[in-house]
Order: structure tokens, then sequence, then C-alpha cells
């Protein structure tokens, strides 16, 4: 009963997320917006229910599961990907590549500038 | 007098959900237990070993995308509550995440304009035509959000998914090395570089190398949906100014 209940509180979410979506129109997809509500709603309550945790454990503990219906879509496209494969190649893995590395970069540069606590000032940084 | 009854099956198979959903889920257990003989290899990706198997299999056999997909569409579906689902593990790590608010604004603004930026670059500077370039663009987004983009810049929605699939695939399978080699070891790092650049397929590999970097990169991954809405479309106008 506790799965089916949190289930059903995700759905909730989404469709929620999905009519203010459509009432608003902004181009933000319905789910998302749902997770947004979803996390505001934690942070009001201070604590993840139960029910709600545990059917979110299930349905991420199988996350690439959900992305292979859409993958096997490619099928459809492999004319037009084998009439422009090299910048489709090449544009999307060097792309990719790039993106991960300067994130990753970025992302440990500037929290060693703006996290570290006032104390670590002194210190020679490591 | 026994042909005409399994020809009569092969109708009815190829005609109903059930064949395109029991594939999927069949293609999908035995491309997880071949990963994990693998001892977790990234290459052995499940969703590229599904993908393939089943790509294999609906060629092989003759079924139309289209006619596996109404099973398929089962599994597709859940992908928006378990976007919902995010939200738990963020919540989760929320005290991380308020000591470092900036740092992963800046990452990820900059994270979204370089994959944007890089994507359209390369593929003008090696002759893809603009479609194709409109196609790529948001190619770093959670599928449903790239699709929007994608038609609203000039793309083909399709080709989109097709594509953000692809750099999922290729994001979660070249990631954890490359953040080897470039000596990235925080976990939170990992995880915002995987969930920008390669949404939810990042953020399930994500999860398979800990709880913290999952979070992060399904993070990473929300958060960009909306700056990549918010960010692309006006960088798209900005460059084709640009360039004439």
């Amino acid at each position: 009963m506790n799965f089916l209940s949190g289930v059903t509180l995700l759905l909730v979410y989404q469709l929620a997320g999905e009519i203010i979506v459509r009432l608003l129109g902004v181009s933000i997809p319905g789910p998302v917006l749902g997770m947004v509500m979803l996390f505001v709603t934690m942070m009001i309550r201070g604590r993840a229910s139960e029910p709600v945790e545990q059917a979110s454990t299930a349905l991420l503990s199988h996350l690439p599961l959900l992305f292979v219906p859409a993958g096997v879509g490619m099928m459809t496209h492999f004319g037009r990907i084998a009439d422009e494969w090299l910048p489709i190649t090449f544009a999307l893995l060097f792309s990719t590549m790039i993106t991960l590395v300067a994130t990753a970069l970025i992302m440990q540069q500037t929290s060693r500038w703006f996290a570290k606590p006032a104390p670590a000032r002194g210190q020679a940084d490591e | 007098m026994n042909n005409p009854g399994l020809q009569d099956i092969w109708v009815y198979l190829s005609a109903t959900p059930l064949l395109g959903l029991t594939i999927t889920l069949v293609a999908y257990g035995l491309a997880y237990r071949f990963y994990l003989k693998t001892n977790s290899n990234p290459l052995a990706n499940p969703v590229v070993t599904s993908v393939a198997i089943l790509i294999a299999l609906l060629m092989m056999s003759g079924i139309s995308y289209h006619d596996y997909f109404a099973g398929g569409q089962f599994v597709h579906f859940l992908l928006g509550p378990a976007t919902v689902a995010l939200a738990v593990p963020l919540y989760q790590q929320f005290s991380r995440l308020r000591q470092l608010w900036l740092p992963v604004l800046i990452s990820l603004i900059c994270g979204v304009a370089i994959a944007a930026g890089s994507s359209i670059w390369l593929a003008r500077l090696l002759g893809g035509s603009l479609e194709i370039q409109m196609s790529l663009a948001p190619k770093s987004a959670t599928a449903p959000v790239a699709m929007g983009i994608s038609e609203k810049i000039g793309g083909l929605p399709s080709l989109t998914a097709a594509l953000v699939v692809i750099t999922g695939i290729t994001g979660a399978v070249l990631g954890t090395k490359l953040f080897e080699w470039i000596g990235v070891k925080d976990d939170t790092a990992k995880g915002i570089a995987m969930g920008v650049a390669a949404h939810g397929i990042g953020t399930a590999r994500a999860f398979q190398v800990s709880s913290r970097m999952g979070a992060f990169s399904g993070l990473a991954m929300a958060l960009s949906a909306f700056a990549t809405a918010l960010i692309v479309p006006w960088m798209v106008d900005w460059i084709q100014e640009f360039s004439g």
C-alpha cells in the first residue's frame, strides 16, 4: 500500500506540473516543475514521507531501463544520421566531452573559491 | 495444418503491445546481467546493449518502431514520475547543496552554454546543415525539454530525441574515465558535470557510482532543463545575428 500511495503522489505532482505549465504557457516540462514542487513540499514539511521515498527509490533504481524505448527510436533516423554522419558524430562526441570536462573543472574550481569556510583562508590551499 | 497456427500467433504478437513491452524488459534484463558480468564496466552500459539488441531484433523481424512503441510506451511513460522522484535524493542532499549554491549556479550556466555553443560550432565547422546544428544544440538537456527547444529553434524534434539518447550514452560511458584523467575526484563536481552534459542517462550512471554523485547529477539535470530552456533559444538568436 505504501508503494502505491507513493506512486500516486508522484503522479499527482506530475499532473499538477503539466497543468500549471500549460496554464502559464511556459516552455519548462511538467515533470520538472512537478519535481520542484515536490522538493518545496518536503522543504516545508521538513522530511520526505516514507511512501514517496519508497516509490522514488524503486523508480530511480531502474532509471536506465526507462530510456530504452526512446533509444530504440534512433532506428527511425538511420537515414538522416548516415547522410550527415561526420558533423553529427564529431559534434556530439567532442561537444559532450568538452562539456563534461569544462563543467567538472569549473565546479571544482568555483567550489574551492566560494565554499571554503573562513578559517581555512589562512591555510595554504591544497 | 500446424503452419497457419503459427502464422496466426505471429499476426497476433506483432500487433499487441505485450510483445514490445516484454522484449524491452527481457532485453534490459539480459543487458543488465551482462553489465554485472563485466564488473560494471561503463562500456557495457545496459542502455547501449539493450537498445542494440532491440534494434537488431526489430530489423530482423520487420516490426516497425511504431508497432514496437505501442508496448515500449509503458516503460517510456515512467520517465515522467521518475523525474518527479528526483526530488527525493535532492532533498536528502540539500544540506550540501545549500553550501554550494553559488558554484552550482556558475557551473550550470557555463555548462549549458558550452554544451549548446560547442555542438553548434563543431557541427557548422564540419559542414552540418542548419537543421542538424539546431537539432544538436539542446542535446544535453533531458529529452522532453530538448525536443521542445529543438522545435522552437528550427531543428527536428524526433532527431533531437535520438541525439539526446546518444549524448546521454556517450556521457555515461566516457564520463568517469574523463574525470579520472583530469583529476576531478569530488563526487559533487562529477555529478554536476554528468547531469549538465548527459541528463538522465548520465544520472543513472552516476547513481551507480555513489548516491551523492547521483543526487547532484539529478539536480544538475533538473536545473539545466530550466537553464537550457532559458539560455539556448536566446543564444541561437545571438549566434545567427553575429554570423550573419
